[in-house]
């Protein structure tokens, strides 16, 4: 629950709980009177209408790791890129990375800005049917620094979830930050009602990785959200003048391969190391479309096409197990 | 919070953006410093991917607690470089820390409140990616004490360096001196034909450290053998002499070692 004061005691059940005005951290706190003397709220109101508001958005897939820099952002716009080729599905793209943006920039979006309407925020559109949002297109400059503690990033993401007017869309496609916080928890509470088709975990090979992710899985266990597959990010890299490759994060432990094996979640696959993917995306360029014929492409598109299978099969199961068609007319 | 007062140095190693190798620099600059004789102290605040402890091979370990407090994990005999992370105390390795803001920012000031340093010559605090709440807290709580600064690690490309441009702006807010700026993974050799490839382009971070009229700090090469040594937990330092990162490493160290010397 969002409930936490930022001013209040250590400890603090949350002024929504059960124990709110009774636990021992409530003893001496100034508002304690006022917490347990208050009817409780229930659940969060916006949960009902981001339910409403999404209602016709037929697919949501997290992008999710524990570790940063592994790739999430390009993992995410290049998924949107290739999902967008069928110009008869409408994508949408969510950075919910408040303090380190990098989403504008990766779709090649800086400097544009949202506009407001009567039915909410306009999406940037980056192509006629890929739009996104993220806070980078709300700051003034690029030095602009978001800090931010957790329960204002939190409400961010609530307006995102319920004021972005997407229309209607066949993905939204959710970047994250890396860790297992207050920006997660508020997606897993805040989607509780949209319903979330699963979570796509990226890692890179080396163990040091790895054990972070590992934590990552642990969350999506604990918070019953799906996974649709684990992609291993950087597995090799192939020298552009020898066309040799090597290893430059080691996979001592197995790589992801073998941590999925283990944990019994899908491998979706790995992707090479390819320079002109990082300088794709510092141009907010396609590598799918500027280097089609990099091995990354093939093994990408590889990914794409087992996560499509998986949300198509994941709306059948939903539908066989609700008894209703979904109805996005 | 006094057992921060008999730390002399305090190095805040920051970036806006993950995987860039904060937690590497932290663990060689921390080592670098014990070799050459300093008492050092690492402490993570990376609650939610706590990556120090598997860097030093100190996975399982356990903080012991004495009348002073809590009591760092000794990488050596001579308990000249200490090491505190939220990983030590996590009952399994895998277990995620799904904390919220407030829980997290009671546990760093327990760290930086309750862990009995004793006197150390540099204290070295590791951070997670961004400008929130445990960037907050380490420099509320640290305010009273004159850190030395901020080291703000980056890779090259463009990506990384909007992220540690906001950092920037972070420092500047908080009031935090910046020491420098790091370029990491700034190109890589291939063992098969030894070219040298700018996997995520070139000279990204002396741009900003320039543009913003701070000291760039040097730029470290990719070098396989640094992941696989952190993998492993050895000293990247002694097992792997001649490697031309620890050449652009150990230049790094030399001007942490010359902060202590402007000192009386």
């Amino acid at each position: 629950m969002e409930s936490v004061p930022e001013n209040a005691p250590e400890h603090c059940p949350g002024t929504q709980s059960e124990l709110a005005g009774k636990a021992s951290a409530c003893e001496g706190c100034p508002n304690q009177g006022v917490c347990s003397s208050l009817p409780k709220l229930g659940p969060d109101p916006a949960i009902e209408e981001i339910r409403q508001k999404l209602s016709k958005v037929k697919h949501k897939i997290l992008v999710l790791s524990g570790k940063g820099g592994v790739g999430k952002s390009t993992l995410t716009a290049h998924l949107a890129h290739a999902l967008a080729t069928d110009e008869s599905k409408q994508i949408g793209v969510l950075d919910v990375d408040i303090c380190g943006p990098s989403m504008p920039r990766i779709m090649g979006a800086e400097g544009e800005t949202v506009h407001q309407s009567g039915s909410g925020w306009s999406p940037v559109y980056v192509r006629d049917n890929l739009a996104m949002m993220s806070i980078g297109f709300l700051l003034g400059s690029p030095d602009d620094a978001v800090i931010w503690r957790g329960a204002k990033k939190s409400g961010m993401i609530k307006q995102f979830l319920r004021d972005v007017d997407w229309e209607e869309l066949d993905y939204l496609l959710v970047d994250t930050p890396p860790g297992t916080s207050d920006e997660h928890l508020a997606l897993i509470q805040f989607l509780s009602g949209a319903g979330i088709d699963g979570a796509v975990i990226v890692t890179t090979p080396q163990e040091v990785s790895l054990t972070d992710v590992r934590k990552e899985i642990n969350f999506c266990r604990k918070t019953s959200l799906p996974i649709i597959g684990i992609v291993e990010n950087m597995s090799d890299f192939i020298c552009p003048k020898c066309h040799k490759s090597s290893v430059i994060f080691p996979p001592t432990t197995g790589g992801a391969l073998k941590m999925a094996e283990t944990l019994g979640e899908k491998f979706l696959g790995s992707l090479p190391l390819d320079p002109r993917i990082a300088k794709c995306c510092d141009e907010g360029k396609s590598f799918i479309e500027e280097v089609p014929d990099s091995p990354a492409v093939t093994a990408f598109m590889n990914i794409v096409e087992k996560v499509v299978s998986y949300c198509n099969e994941f709306v059948k199961k939903t539908e066989a197990e609700t008894g209703e068609a979904m109805d996005f007319s | 919070m006094n057992h921060l007062s008999s730390v002399k140095h305090v190095i805040i190693v920051l970036s806006g953006k993950g995987g860039v190798g904060k937690s590497t620099m932290a663990v060689q600059i921390t080592l670098g410093l014990h070799a050459a004789g300093k008492k050092v102290g690492l402490l993570d605040v990376d609650l939610c991917g706590p990556s120090i402890p598997k860097m030093f091979n100190l996975e399982g370990r356990d903080i012991h607690q004495c009348s002073e407090g809590w009591l760092p994990v000794y990488v050596d005999k001579e308990q000249r470089l200490g090491v505190m992370s939220i990983g030590f105390l996590l009952q399994d390795l895998d277990d995620a820390v799904v904390w919220r803001g407030p829980k997290k920012n009671a546990m760093i000031k327990q760290f930086l409140g309750d862990v009995y340093w004793q006197d150390l010559d540099y204290l070295i605090i590791d951070t997670p990616p961004g400008t929130s709440d445990e960037h907050i807290s380490v420099m509320e709580a640290l305010r009273a004490y004159n850190p030395d600064g901020a080291v703000l690690v980056t890779t090259p490309q463009a990506v990384a360096v909007g992220d540690v441009r906001r950092e920037l702006t972070f420092c500047r807010k908080t009031g935090i001196p910046v020491v420098g700026i790091i370029e990491n993974m700034s190109g890589y050799v291939c063992p098969h034909c030894s070219e040298c490839t700018n996997i995520f382009s070139k000279g990204g971070g002396k741009a900003l450290a320039q543009q913003n009229n701070v000291p760039f700090l040097g730029s470290i090469p990719i070098d396989r053998h640094l992941t696989l040594s952190l993998d492993k937990g050895e000293n990247f330092l002694e097992s792997n002499p001649g490697s031309p990162a620890l050449a652009a490493i150990n230049n790094l160290v030399k001007r942490f070692i010359a902060l202590d010397k402007d000192l009386p």
